[in-house]
């Protein structure tokens, strides 16, 4: 068994619950940070450890909490991304749903760490319950005193509230998540500034996902160098992998950064092989953003070398061949999926989920959906397909958020990696409306040029 | 300064500015659609990329948004690189994916924003073809059409509606690209300055409904530089003619006083112009038919002038026509045709600009300031254009906090997340409720003498010398200080205030706190707000009120009255009007349109407007600035004013001039006469004035139309008309490159056809225009030695339970009475009305809408009660100057009485 | 655009004005715009949708324009601006889940309640409607029942039926 840094406990009956938890050596770190370390000292760990924000961006969480600003008579806040919305990704729901005082532990550290007095938790409208779940918990926290006025008698107040969204990915978006959060639309900023020096409310600000947060507790528990002895290279500590898809045991695991691709989807300890006794066609790798890769790409880099669930080996080969570890949505597709209906999905998906501030993404998205859709139903041209490729290479990169790269990557990467197949949409609309295209000729490894682009 | 690198160029810029507008000042077309210069950047559009390159080595560089990027030395960036030139045209061809192909039948369409921007950007071929998506449309008032298909999300409406101007009634809905900008229900557009949609928006969601029904393209325009008539701001606006009708009114920018704004009582009050109501014929009552032709009316006036000749000169009427009728009657026959009061507060405010203890801000400059005080005026309704700039201040002056973590000035998004809802301070008494109440830290609601009181008050605490008020009130000590600690900690403090409430003690004690403020050379702001256009030059004339009693025992029984452009019955009441009209045997009346005074007249001569007319007028803070005539009317007898009048000296004097009088030479004589006047001339520019020995066309250079516009009357091309009056010509022909500032007839660059042309006209962006910008300031004396203050503290205000005190509450539509001629803002006017405070309200045992007679001086009125709580007691507002409500002698006291 | 035509006038139960009073205490001082979202969700709890009129007076309530509430409800997908059934069933429809056969469940659901995406059963007890991804893509297909958010993972034909029969014989517990 791998080692678990999150979930240790999670089969713990009872563990949603303060006492079970705290049993289990919850609420250690909030003791070790508030009564033996400085705030900075909490900083100086995290940076340590290598942690990176599991997000998706993978932006180192020490670094980032060093940028926050600390001008006099300023509050300064902490928020916790828990808008889980990225297509593949459900690890913060599963978190927060079986031991969110994980969560709340890393909040109370965290916030201690930044100096924030009031922290929130933003978390998407839709996950009612588990709203209610971590209001209940952090209800049960504040009872024994781990929140609340002066915690465990260190003088350090920390208030904490969940705030639920209204139904937009885009407030993933750390700047359209302050944006809702203030009750506004979601409208992402430009940055800079950053959150960290002009975030809620004008104030400097740091937003950290779920699990990046949660991922605080073991680093303080057993320090910042410990930490980063778990993993590979500067994929430090474990990371919480969401697998859907046709796969046997989909759900949420908890994996050691490093571990290689093929044993994740293989072994009966993770995914346990591909549903239905079917053939792998290809895989998301880190959430609905990310490229695509064909089965023999993501199991096997260009080099010939085997994959592995880590930032840098996941993203080796760059856009020709490689994907990213993103959030860690892993959605697989058996031989039967077709790519162009999938590719279709996402698209409308992010042309739905844009916030219609800038053009690229609010007319962009729009228009490859509907170039997508017609070449799922059979009125595709040859044409569409380049014209695809055309638009996506200028949404990308240019845009005011990330979600024009997300909506641009899955339709490039597709049609980068699996071409033949919305070509054959085209030359044989019929037959594409009553058949899928099945595994076809990916599994060569490509060479890594470029495909032409009309421009 | 900063030099930047453009396709390996070196140019010298300022620093602190963005990209964009750099090379935008440096000549170069980059199109843009989100930024606006007066209202920043937020790079949601990007249109304006360019190649940003790390260094002189990077070859590769990266595409950025030249709005959000900050000019520094050593930058190199790239306009011709073909991946920016290639996304520049994809971003067009987004944006059209969902535009209609309707341009042909678009108002917008040649002078459309979008459409050059796609013409430079190369975009021709479109590759999207599905649906376009399509909204349904609102009605948004008489004023401004809706037609949502056409936006590209820009959101430049409701960043300049709701973030500029205030607005509260137009947002954004919904989301992606199905995104809605427009009212959350039809009606209505609340805002005084909806009008600057139709100029904001880069194409033809937001149009001028007033132009729709007669509708003209821009090259299609006669066009003219001329001067708002509607305030006393002298807001500078375009005016378009076609077919002998003016069609339109925009903006032209002038970078000290409106900017890239106008009001929209500015903006769509010109409709009084095509009014059938006009004067066409020179009339003579005793004759029939009454109109009669030059000839015969020269005949018949020639015996009237001889005699003793009275003139009565106007607020609304430039200073050449003044003047001219001065001229004609003499100096000691001249009077100011404006009330009393109003008279008195003029030479109050002419004497506090005199002392040289204050600084006359021009429009420009109050939105630099950081602390506001305004006493009795109710900005949006007297002088809108002025309460924008305020709203300005109030709202940029927390700014200064984002230097300090490197916010440039121009991140409009980011300083406004950064400044939340911190606003600068800024105090408001005033007796109900303003619209700028909103952004005030401070709002007084109290009656004109105790507004005096609370200025006179706070000039005692910035300056013991200044006389105490006394039996103060512990409130109104506390207010105050309060008012008084902050404008002392001000680094920049305006004090606004003016005739409104028809109260000299508050204009007095707004100059005393000024003057207190005021140190050595650096002088306060003191803006003050006149009734009319040219207010101020005919102030400046000293001429004494002709309802001035003193000035009444001295006309006696003139044989004739000459009234200039003026309806005297609306200034004060009928029987003191009557009471002088009789005095006369004969009353010459010149005007544009019929109205109660010219119905009393012997003779009346038909005059043009400002659209017909050219001429010169002083704004409120002393700003010459000229008009000039948009097009030649087809009825000879809609002259200028001053050019009856000086053809009626030439008549009684048996003269004849040896040249054609022009408003330059009319203007050159007045500042010889009267030294205020100095500099004026250079305001109207003489009639000779060539550019490469070419005059400057007033229409565009693809004006169509004129060989056969009037074939109907006859297939020979007409001799087109001259303007022997100023360098401007009537048609297309003349100097086509940049003319002087004060000469522009339109805005126009090779492709740039919308108004977004301006820059090009201008020194820098968002700066001053070549040359400098229009008009020219006739107070600048700063006195640094001791400062002095008017005495005049009135007695506290006491509620009267017979005698109400009456206050003249001004209406943006509704209270100037020739744009109230105008269709849509007839419709937006208020019904007249009489507002009490509640308890009044009770003790009277009325409810809103009940019936109550108001009696003043002895005319009765019936009207509506409106309830405004916060009004003082027993004082009562009146729309004022209303239609209904003309004819009230200011100030006013009066009875209610339950109807 | 929003169509205000509703002139129904909304009073809100003293309970859930100290629900609102609750949420608007977390904020600091003149933030109280921050209470938007939470207050919005709980006035849709209660009436089902947000009317023109329920929002009108959260907009009194927290000192905003109407308008400006409007301007954020139409933004977020949560806020139904029409009513809807008693129980809206929204279903997945984003990529992973259509992996597993969530357009057979839309198909499956539209066939059953006889009505399309977004109308309402003639009885008013049911709407429903695709949604985007409910990030709980290892379970799918998955729907979601408002005002409680109760979730149903795994979901076949079959316990779609059951889960329908479920809601018509009881209203579900949380």
């Amino acid at each position: 068994m791998a080692r678990k840094l999150l979930l240790e406990h999670i089969n713990v009956p009872g563990i949603h619950t303060f006492d079970v938890y705290r049993k289990q050596g919850g609420y250690r770190s909030v003791e070790k940070a508030l009564k033996s370390m400085s705030p900075d000292d909490v900083v100086e760990e995290v940076k340590k450890s290598g942690l990176r924000g599991r997000g998706g961006a993978g932006f180192p969480t020490g670094m980032k909490w060093s940028f926050l600003a600390k001008p006099e008579g300023k509050a300064r806040y902490l928020v916790c991304n828990a808008d889980e919305s990225e297509p593949g990704t459900f690890k913060d729901r599963y978190l927060m749903t079986y031991i969110p005082h994980a969560l709340i532990e890393g909040m109370i550290v965290s916030s201690f760490a930044l100096g924030a007095k009031t922290s929130y938790i933003y978390v998407r409208g839709e996950m009612m319950p588990q709203i209610r779940i971590l209001e209940k918990a952090i209800d049960e926290a504040k009872n024994a005193g781990f929140l609340g006025k002066n915690i465990l008698g260190s003088g350090y107040d920390l208030e904490l509230y969940v705030q639920p969204g209204g139904g937009a990915y885009i407030c993933g978006e750390e700047t359209a998540l302050i944006e809702s959060l203030e009750g506004k639309r979601g409208n992402p900023r430009i940055k800079p500034p950053f959150p960290a020096i002009s975030g809620v409310w004008g104030c400097p600000t740091v937003v950290n996902n779920v699990e990046s947060i949660a991922a605080v507790v073991p680093i303080i528990n057993d320090g910042g160098d410990e930490y980063a002895k778990v993993g590979i290279g500067r994929s430090t500590g474990t990371k919480l992998i969401s697998a859907s898809g046709n796969l046997n045991k989909p759900g949420v695991y908890e994996i050691e950064l490093g571990l290689p691709v093929e044993e994740f989807i293989y072994s009966d300890e993770y995914c346990g092989g591909i549903a239905n006794g079917k053939r792998l066609k290809a895989v998301v790798a880190g959430g609905s953003s990310v490229p695509i890769l064909p089965a023999n790409l993501v199991l096997k880099t260009v080099s010939g070398e085997s994959r592995l669930m880590s930032y840098e080996s996941l993203a080796e080969g760059g856009f020709q061949s490689g994907s990213m570890m993103g959030s860690g949505g892993f959605i697989a597709f058996d031989e039967d999926q077709c790519i162009v209906r999938n590719t279709w999905n996402f698209s409308r998906f992010y042309h739905h989920e844009s916030c219609g501030q800038c053009s690229p993404c609010r007319e962009g998205t729009g228009w490859m959906e509907k170039v997508l859709h017609r070449l799922e139903y059979g009125h595709g041209k040859m044409s569409d397909i380049d014209l695809l490729v055309d638009v996506s290479k200028k949404i990308e990169g240019n845009t005011i958020c990330p979600l024009g790269d997300a909506a641009a990557w899955p339709v490039a990467s597709a049609i980068r990696h699996f071409r033949d197949e919305f070509e054959w949409h085209v030359s044989n609309p019929k037959e594409a409306m009553e058949r899928n295209y099945g595994i076809g000729n990916y599994a060569d490894p490509l060479p890594a040029n470029e495909v032409p682009v009309a421009n | 300064m900063a030099v930047i690198y453009i396709d390996n160029v070196p140019y010298e810029v300022k620093a602190g500015k963005n990209l964009l507008e750099a090379c935008l000042s440096l000549g170069f077309d980059l199109p843009y659609f989100c930024w606006h210069p007066a209202m920043g950047s937020v790079g949601a559009c990007r249109q304006c990329a360019v190649k940003l390159f790390k260094d002189d080595q990077d070859t590769k560089g990266r595409l950025v948004m030249s709005c959000m990027e900050s000019v520094r030395d050593n930058l190199y960036c790239s306009i011709e690189d073909t991946t920016a030139k290639a996304f520049r045209s994809q971003v067009i061809e987004w944006l059209m994916t969902n535009h209609p192909h309707d341009c042909a039948v678009c108002d917008e369409g040649g002078s459309c924003h979008l459409q050059d921007m796609t013409v430079m950007t190369g975009h021709a071929y479109r590759r999207f073809n599905y649906k376009k998506r399509t909204y349904n449309n609102q009605y948004l008032g008489p004023l401004i059409n809706h037609e949502m298909n056409r936006c590209i999300q820009c959101y430049r409406c409701v960043r300049f509606y709701k973030d500029y101007a205030g607005g509260k009634d137009l947002d954004v809905f919904a989301a992606h690209n199905n995104v809605y900008f427009g009212r959350a229900t039809d009606g209505v557009l609340e805002n005084e300055f909806s009008g600057n949609l139709a100029e904001v928006c880069p194409t033809g969601v937001f149009t001028d409904k007033t132009l729709k029904e007669h509708y003209t393209r821009k090259w299609d325009l006669t066009m003219a530089p001329s001067i708002c008539q509607h305030c006393s701001l002298g807001c500078n606006i375009i005016a378009g003619e076609r077919y002998g009708e003016l069609r339109q009114i925009t903006n032209r920018y002038n970078g000290d006083v409106n900017g890239y704004f106008i009001c929209d009582r500015g903006r769509f009050g010109y409709e009084y112009v095509n009014s059938l109501n006009r004067i066409q014929h020179p009339l003579i009552r005793s004759h029939v038919p009454e109109a009669v032709n030059r000839e015969t009316l020269f005949d018949h006036l020639k015996p009237l002038l001889s005699g003793k000749v009275i003139g009565v000169g106007s607020p609304r009427a430039s200073l050449e026509s003044n003047f001219a009728l001065r001229q004609l009657v003499g100096e000691n026959q001249f009077f100011s045709g404006v009330p009393e009061t109003t008279a008195e507060m003029m030479e109050i405010i002419l004497s506090v600009f005199n002392t040289g203890d204050v600084r006359i801000p021009s429009m420009k400059e109050t939105e630099e300031a950081d602390v506001v005080l305004i006493l009795g005026e109710d900005l949006n309704n007297s002088a809108p254009r002025l309460a924008l700039s305020v709203r300005q201040a109030v709202r940029n002056n927390p700014v200064e906090v984002a230097n300090t973590i490197n916010i440039p000035a121009w991140h409009d998004a980011a300083l406004r997340e950064l400044v939340q809802s911190e606003k600068g301070d800024c105090f408001i008494a005033y007796p109900v409720i303003t619209k700028l109440d909103e952004l005030a830290s401070g709002t007084y609601y109290i009656s004109p003498d105790e507004i005096a009181r609370l200025g006179y008050a706070i000039a005692n605490f910035l300056d013991p010398q200044a006389s105490a008020v006394p039996d103060l009130q512990g409130n109104m000590q506390g207010h105050a200080v309060l008012i008084g600690n902050s404008l002392q900690k001000a680094k920049n403090p305006l004090i606004v205030t003016g005739v409104s409430l028809q109260n000299p003690s508050i204009i007095k004690a707004a100059a005393a706190i000024a003057a207190a403020l005021g140190e050595g050379d650096r002088k306060a702001m003191l803006a003050v707000v006149v009734p009319d256009c040219n207010s101020m030059g005919l102030a400046m004339m000293n001429a004494p009120s002709i309802l001035n009693s003193t000035a009444l025992s001295t006309i006696g029984s003139p044989d004739t009255l000459i009234i200039l452009e003026n309806d005297l019955f609306s200034i004060s009441q009928e029987a003191q009007i009557s009471e002088i009209l009789d005095r006369s045997t004969n009353i010459i009346v010149l005007d544009h349109l019929h109205n109660p005074t010219s119905a009393r007249a012997d003779i009346v001569i038909p005059v043009g407007t400002f659209s017909e007319a050219d001429g010169t007028l002083v704004n409120n803070e002393g700003r010459a600035q000229a008009y000039f005539q948009v097009y030649m009317p087809k009825n000879e007898n809609l002259r200028e004013s001053w050019r009856w009048l000086s053809d009626l000296k030439n008549l009684r004097d048996g003269t004849t001039d040896a040249n054609n009088v022009t408003p330059h030479d009319l203007i050159r004589q007045l500042a010889d006469k009267m030294p205020q006047f100095t500099g004026a001339d250079q305001a109207m520019p003489t009639a000779d004035l060539r550019i490469k020995d070419q005059k400057i066309p007033r229409e565009p250079h693809r004006y169509s139309g004129r060989t056969a516009m009037n074939a109907n009357l006859d297939v020979s091309e007409p001799k087109p008309p001259s303007d022997p009056d100023t360098p401007l010509s009537f048609t297309m022909e003349g100097y086509k490159g940049l003319q002087p500032a004060p000469l522009n007839s339109f805005f126009w660059s090779p492709g740039w056809n919308s108004n977004q042309s301006v820059h090009k006209y201008q020194m820098e962006v968002g700066g001053a225009l070549y040359g400098g910008n229009p008009g020219v300031r006739l107070f600048n004396h700063i006195n640094p030695g001791d400062r002095s203050y008017m005495n005049g503290i009135p007695p506290r205000f006491k509620p009267d339970k017979e005698n109400w005190e009456m206050l003249p509450l001004p209406h943006l539509f509704g209270s100037e009475a020739l744009s109230s001629l105008s269709k849509g803002i007839a419709e937006l006017s208020p019904q007249p009305y009489v507002a009490i405070n509640s308890m009044d309200a009770e003790s009277l045992n009325v409810d809103e809408g009940s019936i109550l007679q108001v009696i003043i001086e002895g005319v009765q009125y019936e009207l509506p009660v409106k309830i405004k709580p916060e009004l003082p007691a027993r004082t009562a507002g009146l729309p004022y100057n209303l239609q209904e409500l003309t004819g009230i002698k200011w100030p006013a006291h009066g009875q209610l009485v339950k109807g | 655009m929003l169509r205000v035509t509703e002139t129904e006038h909304v009073d809100f139960s003293s309970e859930l004005l100290s629900k609102f009073g609750e949420i608007v205490k977390r904020y600091p001082e003149g933030k109280h715009k921050a209470a938007l979202l939470p207050i919005l969700h709980l006035v849709q709890a209660e009436y089902g949708w947000l009317s023109p009129a329920s929002m009108e007076r959260v907009a009194g309530y927290l000192d905003l324009k109407p308008i400006e509430v409007y301007e954020v409800a139409t933004f977020y997908t949560m806020f139904f601006l029409r009513p809807q059934g008693k129980y809206v069933l929204e279903v997945c429809r984003t990529g992973p889940c259509c992996l597993v056969g969530a357009e057979k469940i839309m198909e499956h659901l539209e066939n059953k309640l006889g009505v399309k995406e977004g109308e309402v059963t003639a009885d008013g007890q049911f709407s429903w409607r695709g949604v985007e991804c409910l990030a709980a893509c290892g379970m799918g297909p998955v729907l979601q029942i408002g005002p409680e958010y109760t979730f149903h993972e795994n979901l076949t034909s079959e316990s779609v039926d059951q889960l329908l029969v479920d809601l018509k014989n009881k209203d579900l517990s949380i």
